[in-house]
């Protein structure tokens, strides 16, 4: 895979996201959001409960499609997100997206079928070690903890380098040492010239690893940081915020 | 196109075979619906035939729908049907794969009640016209049982919104079926070949509908 320049803002966005809202019947779950982001780029996602953060990340991964706006995948537009845009996303979602009946390796093998990944059984070794479920390698998804769960499927997202990672909530679960791996894992697919979209409810997670930000309430943007240093200091309770 | 299809379709035997939960419910309501019938009418006379044709198209358009509600629950279930729909595979493959999956339960459950029905009824049930009309009917059935369990599977009132979507659309189908097989169990293969010819002309029109619009009703 090639991988785009890795300074930030250098280069076309990876994404972009103009007006976007979503309707289910009378509620409206996202009123206008706006943002790009670029190869590089760790972009978090924050809000309470309800804001419509699962929302935008089920909309840009393409799961549902919007109510109005627009939204851009590597510069086309992807509504409905075509077939090789999807192949160049890595999801991980509220549910696993695993079958509980087969094993790990059975899980991921499947993927890679689907995902048509080169070489696929050194690649399922190269994102279990990377995840430290190599272990498990064998068990059915069903006997394995939610923690181990859902680092399973983050292999499973992994398994096919995507340029994008859209996480919602990926930290799940998981205990502290998965969790510094999961920084870890983020940052270095950042520093590739890969992008993060991340939702989470931890917020020293958030802090950790976010080079943007933006706070939804309401499925509206409340505010926006536009470097890490901002985001620590709105996430603070500084005066220091961009108002949208 | 065909290494992801089958690995759809191997990935749903698999994880039947080793959770059994679809298809032990289907083989369990068909055979009690044969069991039901054979007790219920006379089988002695000469509406031997059709009693056990009907029953056994009963048997079967209940099986196939217990099917569809619990192949899809489980596939909901831990957000599968998701992770299918996200991957870069073509929504008619899609299509395609989990009407393989889900004949290949049906075949099953079929194979075991012809048995049962032939012993029951004392039916001449593996005649090749019989099997014809057998394969068109329950292609024509799972055909549109696939499409309609993906379009009901996100609604609150999915356990009634798919029998009643499918019923009306199935009724054709099942008409021609049990006619077909009648005429074939009665052995007038002549006369049946219009009801087969009208079954295959019901399967390739909905077949091709199921195709085209499965993308559509997939994705919300």
């Amino acid at each position: 895979m090639t991988r785009p320049p890795t300074e930030t803002g250098t280069s076309d966005p990876y994404l972009e996201v103009e007006g976007l809202v979503k309707r289910y019947g009378w509620k409206t779950a996202l009123a206008g959001v706006s943002f790009a982001v670029y190869p590089g780029e760790c972009f978090l996602v924050l809000g309470p409960n309800g804001a419509g953060k699962s929302t935008l990340l089920r909309l840009l991964a393409g799961v549902v499609r919007p109510s109005a706006g627009r939204i851009a995948w590597f510069g086309r537009d992807a509504m409905p997100v075509p077939l090789d845009v999807r192949a160049r996303l890595g999801v991980v979602m509220h549910r696993t997206m695993l079958d509980p009946e087969l094993s790990v390796q059975e899980n991921l093998h499947y993927f890679a079928r689907l995902y048509r990944v080169s070489e696929a059984a050194s690649r399922i070794r190269e994102v279990v070690v990377l995840l430290g479920i190599e272990e498990r390698l064998h068990e059915r998804v069903r006997q394995l903890s939610r923690g181990y769960q859902q680092r399973v499927a983050l292999a499973r997202a992994l398994l096919h380098r995507p340029s994008v990672l859209l996480l919602d909530e990926p930290d799940t679960g998981l205990d502290q040492a998965s969790r510094r791996r999961l920084v870890a894992l983020v940052r270095e697919h950042c520093a590739h010239g890969g992008a993060v979209i991340m939702t989470t409810h931890a917020q020293e997670l958030g802090i950790e690893v976010a080079t943007k930000a933006v706070y939804l309430e309401r499925g509206r943007v409340l505010w926006s940081a536009r470097d890490a240093g901002e985001l620590r200091e709105a996430l603070a309770g500084s005066a220091s915020l961009v108002a949208v | 196109m065909l290494s992801q299809l089958w690995a759809i379709v191997q990935r749903d035997l698999l994880s039947e075979w080793r959770a059994r939960e679809v298809v032990i419910g289907m083989l369990v309501m068909a055979l009690l619906t044969l069991l039901v019938f054979n007790f219920a009418f006379d089988l002695t006379g000469a509406q031997r035939v059709a009693s056990g044709s009907g029953a056994f198209w009963v048997a079967v358009v209940f099986a196939t729908l217990l099917g569809f509600g619990r192949a899809t629950a489980l596939e909901r279930q831990e957000g599968a049907w998701e992770g299918l729909l996200l991957s870069p595979v073509e929504r008619p493959v899609i299509f395609l794969a989990k009407l393989v999956s889900m004949l290949s339960f049906v075949v099953v459950v079929e194979a075991v009640a012809l048995v049962v029905m032939a012993v029951l009824f004392g039916l001449p049930v593996f005649r090749s016209g019989v099997l014809v009309v057998l394969a068109l009917g329950t292609l024509g059935l799972c055909t549109l049982g696939t499409l309609f369990s993906v379009m009901t599977a996100q609604a609150k009132a999915r356990e009634v919104l798919l029998p009643a979507l499918l019923f009306p659309l199935a009724i054709p189908v099942v008409i021609s079926a049990v006619r077909g097989t009648v005429l074939e169990l009665s052995g007038f293969s002549a006369e049946a070949a219009p009801w087969k010819s009208l079954l295959g002309g019901f399967v390739v029109l909905f077949f091709s509908l199921s195709l085209v619009t499965f993308g559509a009703v997939a994705e919300e």
